[in-house]
């Protein structure tokens, strides 16, 4: 496993790890296909209207806060950049900054661009991105117009480059090329590997923090400097200049296996900035294990272990209060894998039940070749658990809680939360990516789910007043059967 | 349309997917790559007043999510396979096919898919609503034309009295559910039998599309989106139309939408007179009593910028001057009006009490037009009606702002309306209220 820093564009998820997003079965076969190689993704014949690359690309660089984002499209691909500016002002608000909005321009693609081109358009629009802006990196995001047409959005970037003395960097993020959105990171972070990352001078005690929104920033600059380590978050809320000089760090660490893995396993293998590729640091498992991969890599083994003792000292009482509340109860897991697989291990610590993980798509490896550590942690245990991979085919998820009907349904990624509190299954959306985080957070999130188990009210009325999309025909079927087989 | 665009204001054709939503019991089937839909019910809708998926929205849509394989082989097996399927899943009665760019450029003949179904009987119709054809708004007209087309039959009989409301775009205007029902209360104190399509409830949807044919009079309550459909039902269905281009917002507007409308429908004028009378009754009793506070605070706008699509630019510029005694600075229009119709829009602008007018900008590029407002100068703080977006800018120039216009993601909208005469009242609470919460 290699990545391959001479190249403009990063492989996606598909072709590069294997990667599916069809499967139905349980976690140990799900692993040992995964160590095996023998995973095969299964197609459905019927989907509903999921997520691209390039959302994910843009939203994630958009947040940069001294970049600009040109998005070479028709103007509803840069749509999401209304979404992006209102989570950019959830990361000022817990920074206590003062509001800016987001650099984004759209190149407005229209039918003639289709037939003649529009390199012209786009050379004009990162002209007026730089006087507009003032930014000290742009990226050019494409689309699958730009991609189909064909535009050569390389060779323009590289006519600019005596004019605009900054990097101008492509990301290759085409909806229709994959399936994954999760490639759309790549994307990101492979014109962050190859256009903004120098070589090192020296080397920090900077960590570099893979993550989204950062609100946990305050507890985890508190915790690293108990290891004399400062976080750097990253790629959100960073600066240019914060972020060429990942290289010099003395180690990179993730939220999200997903999320990080490209850039971590990088930086590790060009600039040798050792990846944690641990469990993810959720719950006390994950983050007992995180923080050892950190201590390892920094040599603050000892210190780690002082730290790890006291704050489970400090939550122990907490913990079999809410374990107590929990016990008996139980749960499905929606979200992507990363997340998933850490999530379920995570809500297991809570004594609950978890009963079903569905992941938007699974990593059978990730870009060190290995597979996700939180997989092979829940292959390992001794409850197999029935899991299945769809990329928020909601048709699917309705139908299998329907059956399930679990005490709880805990999801990540927006427009599923509400469509199970329909069925009258209370849910718990984890939109904020530190809300298991670690000791405190773990406790935090029990009480939160104990809360939606304590009062539902709104779950009930909605489920007794409103009628789901969903045939009664469907809803008697095996929420499986699309897959593969199509219906006649 | 600009030649490039930063922050978002309106979006691209397959944004109509909204509007089959707003159709009760319809659903629209994407033939688009997989994160279009996610993209677009987002901006128009979860970051619009928190409009969400609703009964058959968000991560409901049916959608074939185009991949390289469509992308190089054609997608219309694809799409075949995911029509047919959605027929037996999801429980409905009108499935709108929408396309995507990719499927229009690489040349799928949606047209055959929708027809082959719609010979077995099955409600199936399209629209080719590729996002580089134009805005949402335009997209909305594709697909009321694809309704007129494909699934309206012709009627029989006109029903006097009977009149079709054709007005704001249903998700780009995030007050739409409220505006139109509050048109239609409008419409029915005037004796007449409002229909109206989008919105909830059983008479509205395919109840009420059923009706379109046989009504007396198509009334178009709009600067210019869906002009081309009232024609397109004059030509099919012999029904005259009446395009009134202002968004009634007060009592002014109002009173003029009225007697409009009326003779136009043949209501007696004593009535009209009646109806006008009434609401203004109503309105000035509460403009009257909060009149004391309102010319009393010290900190009361003067004067105020519109940023907005047409609907909310015009329809607030008339409210504010006409009935509040504001001034105008500019006015910037938003949604992409093509040059066809800005003359008439501008003359619109021309035409206020006392003789004032106020300069328009048709323009979508945001930044452009924030570059633009903070060269001016302002002896008060200026009003600003415009989108999220404007927060950034009004804390620089020191003034008031209020989301009206799309993106509007700081605010909840459940019924609220901003026409006629409850709206206007809706509009003074919003304004005042953000001046007096500001210093408090």
């Amino acid at each position: 496993m290699s990545i391959n820093l001479n190249i403009s564009e990063v492989a996606i998820r598909e072709n590069r790890l294997g990667s599916v997003t069809g499967y139905q079965g349980s976690i140990k076969e799900l692993a040992a296909q995964a160590s095996s190689c023998s995973l095969k993704n299964k197609e459905r014949c019927f989907s509903q209207s999921s997520a691209c690359s390039s959302g994910c690309a843009q939203g994630y660089l958009s947040r940069i806060v001294d970049a600009a984002i040109v998005v070479h499209a028709p103007i509803g691909c840069a749509a999401d950049s209304v979404y992006s500016n209102t989570q950019n002002k959830w990361g000022e608000k817990v920074r206590n900054w003062k509001h800016r909005n987001i650099n984004v321009i759209n190149t407005n693609m229209v039918e003639e661009d289709t037939v003649f081109g529009a390199v012209a358009k786009l050379k004009e629009a990162i002209r007026e991105a730089y006087r507009r802006f003032n930014p000290k990196a742009i990226f050019v995001t494409t689309s699958c117009v730009s991609g189909i047409i064909g535009e050569d959005i390389t060779s323009v970037l590289d006519e600019l480059e005596e004019e605009i003395p900054i990097p101008l960097a492509p990301v290759f993020c085409e909806g229709f090329k994959s399936k994954i959105w999760a490639s759309g990171f790549d994307a990101a972070f492979h014109a962050i590997l190859t256009k903004i990352v120098k070589p090192p001078q020296r080397r920090t005690n900077k960590v570099n923090m893979i993550n989204f929104s950062g609100s946990a920033r305050k507890q985890i600059v508190e915790t690293l400097a108990r290891f004399d380590l400062e976080p750097v978050f990253v790629a959100p809320y960073s600066t240019v200049e914060e972020l060429s000089k990942m290289s010099e760090s003395a180690a990179t660490i993730s939220i999200c296996g997903t999320l990080g893995s490209y850039i971590g396993n990088g930086l590790e293998e060009h600039y040798g900035v050792p990846y944690v590729k641990t469990l993810q640091p959720h719950g006390i498992v994950g983050m007992d294990s995180w923080l050892r991969g950190l201590g390892a890599v920094t040599g603050k083994e000892q210190e780690v272990e002082a730290y790890i003792r006291e704050e489970k000292e400090k939550i122990a009482s907490d913990l079999a209060e809410i374990r107590e509340k929990l016990q008996g109860h139980t749960a499905v897991v929606g979200m992507g894998p990363s997340f998933g697989h850490n999530y379920i291990r995570t809500i297991q610590e809570l004594g609950i039940k978890v009963i079903w993980g569905a992941t938007w798509h699974f990593d059978p490896q990730y870009d060190n070749g290995k597979t996700p550590a939180s997989t092979e942690l829940l292959a390992s245990q001794e409850v197999d658990i029935p899991v299945s991979v769809g990329d928020q085919q909601n048709y699917e998820l309705l139908n299998l809680l329907n059956r399930l009907k679990p005490d709880l349904y805990v999801a990540r990624h927006g427009g599923s939360t509400v469509w199970a509190t329909k069925l009258g299954i209370p849910s718990v959306m984890v939109a904020d990516e530190f809300s298991a985080f670690g000791y405190h957070g773990l406790i935090d999130f029990g009480y939160r789910l104990s809360d939606a188990l304590t009062n539902r009210s709104l779950a009930k009325n909605l489920s007794s007043r409103v009628k789901m999309p969903y045939t009664d025909w469907w809803m008697a079927q095996d929420s499986f059967i699309f897959l593969e087989n199509e219906v006649v | 349309m600009s030649q490039y665009s930063e922050q978002v204001r309106h979006v691209c054709s397959l944004g109509a997917l909204q509007s089959v939503l707003a159709i009760d019991r319809a659903v629209p089937i994407l033939h688009a790559g997989p994160g279009c839909g996610q993209k677009l019910w987002g901006a128009l809708g979860f970051q619009n007043g928190c409009q969400g998926s609703g009964y058959v929205g968000g991560h409901s849509v049916p959608c074939t999510n185009i991949g390289e394989k469509e992308v190089i082989f054609g997608g219309d097996d694809r799409l075949k396979e995911i029509v047919g399927n959605s027929l037996k899943i999801i429980d409905a009665d009108l499935f709108v096919i929408l396309t995507g760019c990719t499927s229009d450029i690489v040349g799928d003949d949606t047209g055959e898919v929708a027809r082959r179904f719609q010979e077995q009987g099955k409600p199936v119709i399209y629209a080719e609503t590729g996002g580089f054809k134009g805005t949402n708004l335009f997209g909305h007209e594709l697909v009321v034309d694809a309704i007129i087309d494909q699934y309206l039959k012709p009627a029989n009989t006109v029903e006097p009295g009977l009149i079709n409301i054709w007005s704001v775009v249903p998700y780009q205007d995030p007050f739409w559910v409220g505006n139109l029902k509050e048109i239609e209360s409008l419409i029915a104190q005037l004796g007449l039998t409002p229909n109206v399509i989008f919105g909830p409830g059983p008479e509205k949807g395919l109840e009420a599309l059923g009706k379109v044919p046989k009504a007396q009079l198509n009334v178009l309550i709009s600067p210019w989106v869906g002009l081309k459909n009232v024609q397109h039902l004059e030509e099919k269905f012999n029904t005259p139309y009446l395009h009134y281009p202002v968004l009634p917002i007060g009592p002014t507007e109002t009173a003029k939408f009225l007697r409009t409308v009326g003779q136009n429908a043949g209501v007696e004028e004593k009535r009209i007179e009646k109806v006008i009378q009434k609401n203004e009754a109503e309105y000035y009793y509460y403009i009257e009593r909060s009149a004391d506070v309102l010319l009393e605070t010290r900190l009361l706008p003067r004067r105020f910028i519109t940023i907005a699509d047409s609907f909310y630019a015009l329809g607030i510029s008339k409210f504010l001057i006409n009935d509040l005694g504001l001034l105008p600075e500019k006015q910037y229009i938003t949604d992409g009006v093509s040059e066809e119709y800005q003359d008439s829009i501008t003359a619109q602008f021309k035409n206020f009490a006392d003789g004032i007018t106020a300069d328009v900008v048709f323009n979508s590029d945001g930044g452009s037009i924030h570059e633009d407002i903070r060269k001016m100068k302002f002896r008060s703080r200026p009003l600003i009606l415009g989108s999220a977006w404007d927060r950034v800018l009004s804390d620089e120039v020191n003034g008031y702002q209020l989301s009206v216009s799309m993106p509007v993601s700081d605010r909840l909208a459940l019924n609220r309306s901003y026409v006629g005469y409850q709206g206007a009242l809706r509009l003074v609470e919003d304004i005042y209220s953000i001046v007096l919460s500001d210093f408090q």
